[in-house]
């Protein structure tokens, strides 16, 4: 028997109120299948399933919160049948609606009442209930529906970032660079692989920008990871980014784009293109909410010179990128014009230097300086 | 294809990025991705949109001419007449 539990969700992101189960008892799983969705304070995040396996029973109904880590499923290994695993009691339907299992302090609630409150937002442990020993009921959650002002994701949002961030200046001592860097090969190379592709293929500069950072981190390990509880620094063992991405509506997530190095452009473009959709229109999966051992920021062509950003804890570095511009350039000695790039990596004092530093972002100017080989 | 239906093309396929987006207050004489705030990938979308709608690929050095909400109508009203190409208009 395999408890599933909730998983992380992001360094910022400590509970979920589980939407919708996408499964059900008896149904087989495989790895990478999304089984559950869930909402967070930035958005509602598919949840998936690390093993092959059937479900042999939901530890939690619709509507309930819970802790990061909770177990929220019983899954049967390959092989495993129901009668081998019948340790955990069988709870039947019924039952397991009177007497949930116990999931931190829950309200006594009928389901239809807990199903409207899901519908109505309402943070079902805060209501107080009219019925018999204190069962909340359809009416209580109608009503407190009608006295409570509608749940803003906006300022949901922005107290998640509000934590994450101050929780960053308050422990990381941050040192910051910058670098200017020439774009013209990368631009050159870009254009032309650009004029002769179909619509479809082209690729962004960023594509470039976040494979040349993933391939400089191979050879400076100690900007791609996490400062650990404990003041330790574990190196992270791939090179996954995160990606600073904007909403529309306002605010901003960073999902993880994976194994940045290991991956050709056309790839990373395609599943970057896919990673900017989903987060804009809230499909994001469990597994792109946590792991980045970095984080990049790209503020695009319609923004400013320079980005000097916040790292994103438990990470120890912060990579962002300007404005892509034509800008004065001296060439051998000579004056030209050249689209440049100002780069910056914010980095924890904790685990590396400014030194360190300054050869990661020359080793990412060079790197950019070859755009055939990234 | 007329200017009308070309304009509406482009305001459908901007919807489509920024469903928020008030079309009435679009000016069409300013810089399209400032005014709907459009990235880079906002805008590589909404030229692959056109390319659906319209059936014209703009290409990358061209991005130049169509910067406004009017030259980009304007261009694709001139690429449309000079295309041998028959548009492709999805129902």
């Amino acid at each position: 028997m395999i408890e599933f539990n909730l998983p992380s969700l992001g360094a910022d992101m400590d509970e979920g109120t589980l939407l919708e189960w996408k499964v059900q008892p008896g149904e087989t799983v495989r790895r990478g299948q999304v089984i559950a969705v869930v909402d967070t304070a930035k958005a509602a995040v598919e949840i998936e399933c690390w093993h092959d396996a059937t479900v042999a029973q939901l530890l939690i109904e619709v509507g309930t919160k819970v802790p990061v880590g909770t177990p929220i499923a019983l899954l049967l290994a390959p092989g495993e049948d129901a009668s081998s695993a019948a340790l955990a009691p069988r709870i039947t339907g019924h039952e397991r609606i009177e007497t949930p299992r116990a999931v931190g302090s829950r309200p006594r609630i009928s389901p239809a009442a807990r199903k409207r409150a899901a519908e109505l937002g309402l943070d079902a442990t805060l209501l107080k209930g009219s019925g018999p020993h204190g069962v909340i009921t359809l009416d209580d959650v109608e009503s407190a529906g009608r006295a409570a002002t509608p749940p803003d994701r906006n300022q949901a949002m922005r107290q998640t970032i509000a934590m994450a961030m101050s929780r960053s200046k308050r422990e990381i001592p941050h040192y910051y660079l910058c670098e200017t860097l020439a774009l013209g090969n990368a631009m050159t190379w870009l254009q032309a692989h650009n004029a002769q592709c179909p619509l479809q293929e082209r690729l962004l500069p960023s594509v470039l920008l976040l494979k040349a950072v993933a391939l400089a981190l191979r050879a400076y390990p100690r900007l791609n990871g996490f400062w650990r509880d404990g003041n330790t620094f574990e190196p992270a063992t791939g090179s996954d980014l995160g990606v600073a991405i904007s909403l529309r509506q306002g605010g901003l997530l960073a999902p993880v784009l994976h194994d940045v190095a290991a991956k050709s452009l056309p790839q990373l473009m395609s599943e970057l293109a896919n990673l900017v959709e989903r987060t804009r229109s809230g499909a994001l999966r469990s597994s792109e909410l946590s792991g980045a051992g970095m984080t990049v920021t790209i503020l695009g062509d319609q923004g400013v010179d320079t980005v000097i950003g916040v790292i994103y804890p438990p990470q120890v570095a912060l990579v962002g990128f300007g404005r892509i511009s034509e800008r004065p350039w001296v060439h051998e000695g000579q004056l030209c014009v050249m689209p440049t790039v100002v780069s910056s990596l914010s980095a924890d004092h904790r685990a590396s230097d400014g030194h360190y530093g300054a050869r990661f972002l020359v080793e990412l100017g060079h790197l950019l300086q070859q755009p055939e080989n990234l | 294809m007329d200017r009308q239906l070309i304009s509406s093309q482009v305001l459908s396929a901007l919807k489509g990025i920024a469903p928020e987006l008030d079309v009435e207050c679009l000016r069409g004489d300013r810089s399209l991705r400032e005014e709907v705030d459009l990235d880079s990938m906002d805008w590589l979308r909404f030229i692959e949109a056109l390319n659906k709608r319209v059936g014209i690929a703009i290409p990358e050095a061209d991005y130049q001419q169509v910067q406004t909400l009017d030259t980009l109508v304007d261009y694709l009203l001139q690429k449309g007449t000079t295309s041998a190409d028959p548009p492709l208009i999805s129902p």
